[in-house]
């Protein structure tokens, strides 16, 4: 038990996908003007993750990974290298159907979600929790926690650098670090403030 | 090729370079220019692969712009997009493995790398291959130059090495640097892309975004 709680505060805080990993930059810079759309990004980010990762590990353990095939009765046989094309497959296919039941079942989160759950498919955060996923080599439970810890991450993420923009935009900012640069710099103060994290042992 | 098509693939080429530069205006494919930069080996291979990728996804996704129903235009976009990265991603495990080690999960990440799916969107599915190639081009080299920028700052300052070879000597080696060790985390590549924004658009003063809130001088007469 206490491997799945180190392993959640460690992909929550220590290694945040977006602040120490820069993973979701792009749409955690666009999408990050207001609290409300930040919360539901991050919490499509969270559902997304929580289910592709865990799926993606199936598919690398069953179907990619050297000598996985062995159920078929070919040992030999190593698909890794195709790794990348099916798991972006995995991930738009998630994305499509996750919509569609949720347009289905829950309209008033569907509603809420709108056009954030297809921006999803090319964040580079999903990705790069499955590739992250098949390089550390967690098993399937491992990689249910690392899923929600790393979209719980880069949600709590979003959320405060929405928070500090919504008041940043009253200050005086020079012309040339007006809007991106300005965020930049503040996005740096973040990651310096997560870095304290880094010490913490579990 | 006549006057107007040189003109036009100039044009083409040297736009993202400084005035229409991906990373600094577009905030295009951001993630991996703040991962990769510590040193400047690392930079350069990613520089180059992503340049191959963007170039190349241009040209065939441009080819094929014709027959493929727009419902369906992303996934085959992204197919042939990771199809790209994989030849790549092999190349580099077979001629460059350490650092292609050090790059981790950011030459898988290309995939989602917005440059590449932006350009796609934006130019390859309305202008014929050959001028598709050169925005391709043009948008890689644009995000070279601040990825090499960035890689070479970080790598001087935080060991004193330029592609490993020594410029200024640190105190551990009986020199005179005391190298900064705040380069080589994280934070420091926000901060060195903020200036950079900053610099860029002192100079190019019209990239300059307008303020949401006008802050003006109160007269004391209205405060009283």
């Amino acid at each position: 038990m206490e491997v799945y709680l180190s392993l959640f505060v460690k992909s929550v805080f220590i290694e945040n996908l977006a602040l120490s990993f820069f993973l979701g930059m792009c749409t955690f810079l666009a999408v990050s003007k207001q609290i409300g759309t930040a919360i539901g990004l991050g919490a499509a980010v969270i559902l997304v993750q929580a289910i592709t990762v865990p799926a993606n590990n199936l598919i690398f353990q069953y179907l990619l990974n050297d000598g996985a095939l062995a159920w078929l009765g070919l040992p030999d046989v190593d698909l890794s290298f195709l790794g990348l094309i099916c798991y972006i497959g995995v991930i738009a296919a998630m994305v499509q159907i996750l919509e569609m039941v949720l347009d289905k079942y829950f309209p008033a989160l569907y509603n809420a979600l709108g056009v954030f759950l297809p921006l999803i498919t090319v964040n580079c955060a999903i990705l790069g929790g499955s590739l992250f996923m098949v390089e550390r080599d967690y098993n399937l439970s491992e990689s249910v926690v690392y899923g929600v810890g790393s979209g719980a991450g880069w949600a709590l993420a979003i959320t405060a650098l929405a928070g500090i923009r919504e008041k940043l935009k009253y200050s005086d900012v020079p012309d040339g670090l007006q809007g991106l640069g300005i965020t930049f710099i503040t996005v740096g103060l973040m990651s310096l403030g997560f870095m304290a994290f880094s010490g913490i042992q579990l | 090729m006549n006057a107007h098509d040189r003109e036009m693939a100039k044009k083409v080429v040297l736009d993202p370079l400084v005035d229409n530069n991906p990373i600094t205006l577009q905030i295009l494919g951001i993630c991996s220019a703040l991962a990769v930069t510590t040193t400047l080996a690392a930079s350069l291979l990613m520089c180059l692969a992503l340049t191959t990728v963007v170039m190349f996804s241009n040209a065939s996704i441009s080819m094929i712009r014709n027959h493929v129903p727009s419902s369906i235009r992303i996934i085959v976009q992204m197919t042939i997009i990771a199809s790209l990265v994989i030849v790549v991603d092999q190349l580099l495990k077979a001629f460059a493995y350490d650092i292609a080690k050090t790059l981790s999960v950011f030459v898988g990440l290309i995939i989602t790398n917005c440059i590449v799916l932006g350009r796609a969107e934006a130019f390859a599915m309305k202008n014929p291959p050959m001028i598709s190639l050169l925005d391709g081009l043009g948008n890689g080299l644009g995000y070279s130059v601040i990825l090499i920028l960035v890689g070479a700052t970080r790598e001087l300052f935080g060991s004193g090495t330029l592609l490993g070879y020594t410029v200024m000597t640190s105190v551990n080696d009986g020199g005179m640097y005391y190298t900064n060790g705040l380069m080589l985390l994280p934070p420091s590549a926000f901060f060195i892309i903020g200036l950079m924004i900053w610099g860029i658009r002192s100079w190019k003063t019209a990239q300059v975004e307008k303020a949401e809130y006008e802050i003006r001088q109160s007269h004391h007469s209205e405060v009283i």
